[in-house]
């Protein structure tokens, strides 16, 4: 049982502007880069994969096939970093980890668009 | 302003610094304690303040009772502890001591019974490699030499072997206070703090 001390801190914390996001979804991660003392926006668009633990440690993985390579980003949900999170379109899976994209290329690898 | 304070463990969890550093933190419940007593060079030798930690409690037997009464405690008061002064400080009976004399970025040390762990062995008490589990390997989780023979022809003092791990007394230095509650009596600190979820801890101004 948590304690409500910390469910408190915990929901402090954590971030209720992010949108709805389901596995199987493309989405595109906007990530705050700071450089020098200048700050911007830099996007990671890909397919959400897997979504693991929960409360503030809870990370999101995207991937996406860069240049022919793939690329697997994991993201902190609930850390300042991640400015906003866009859902550009959303797949039909059958299970909550898409581990099984690793071994798929082009084709293969797509995703059925879910029906609302 | 008292030199610490008693407190319960809560739980661990992690928060974000503002430049998006995340921190593991402690959250302690940390008063409402109030002085029971005040001792005095003049009187018993030494200058010190006892605190009480204030907590739902059962029923004190007498002579608890009447000590308690003596300071006005209201509630129930189970863990008592005392606490040193260095040249006198304004505390009297009855004065309520709470979480917010902690400010956050200052350094406190947190003191706690470590969980105990009962009779270990030398791998996991000291850390000791031990030996190849497989490869007809014989010697596993054993101590191994505890000294040479004829001379000294004993063991020295103090040469680590198994025995009680834990539950003992550990105090945890210079922890930075992230956060402080004041509604809720909760001290946030930074890193670990002995002892299991629950446990009394004394949180105390850093040494140093």
């Amino acid at each position: 049982m948590i304690s409500p001390y910390l469910s408190k801190v915990i929901n402090k914390q954590k971030r209720t502007d992010l949108p709805e996001l389901r596995i199987g979804d493309t989405v595109r991660v906007h990530v705050k880069i700071k450089e020098g003392d200048k700050e911007r926006l830099q996007a990671f668009e890909g397919t959400l994969i897997a979504r693991k633990n929960s409360g503030l440690g809870e990370t999101i993985t995207v991937r996406k096939i860069s240049f022919g390579q793939g690329v697997e980003r994991i993201f902190p949900l609930h850390a300042p970093v991640i400015d906003h999170i866009d859902v550009v379109r959303s797949g039909r899976v059958r299970r909550a980890k898409l581990y099984y994209l690793r071994n798929l290329r082009g084709k293969a690898a797509r995703l059925r668009e879910r029906e609302q | 302003m008292s030199p610490g304070i008693i407190g319960k463990k809560i739980g661990m969890t992690q928060v974000f610094r503002p430049d998006g550093q995340v921190v593991p933190v402690t959250l302690l419940k940390a008063g409402p304690c109030v002085v029971v007593q005040r001792k005095t060079p003049a009187r018993d030798g030494y200058d010190a303040v006892q605190l009480a930690l204030i907590e739902k409690a059962r029923k004190p037997n007498k002579p608890q009772a009447g000590h308690l009464k003596k300071a006005g405690v209201e509630g129930g008061a189970r863990f008592l502890r005392e606490f040193r002064l260095k040249g006198g400080a304004d505390l009297k009976p009855g004065d309520r001591v709470l979480v917010d004399q902690f400010k956050p970025k200052e350094k406190v040390d947190v003191t706690g019974i470590s969980k105990g762990r009962g009779f270990a062995g030398v791998v996991r008490r000291h850390g000791f490699g031990g030996g190849d589990a497989t490869h007809g390997s014989m010697f596993h989780r054993a101590p191994g030499s505890i000294g040479a023979s004829s001379y000294p022809s004993r063991v020295f003092p103090g040469t680590r072997m198994g025995g009680q791990m834990g539950n003992a007394q550990v105090t945890v230095r210079n922890l930075e206070v992230i956060d402080v509650d004041p509604e809720d009596h909760v001290l946030m600190v930074k890193g670990a703090v002995p002892g299991p979820n629950g446990g009394y801890v004394i949180v105390r101004r850093a040494k140093r």
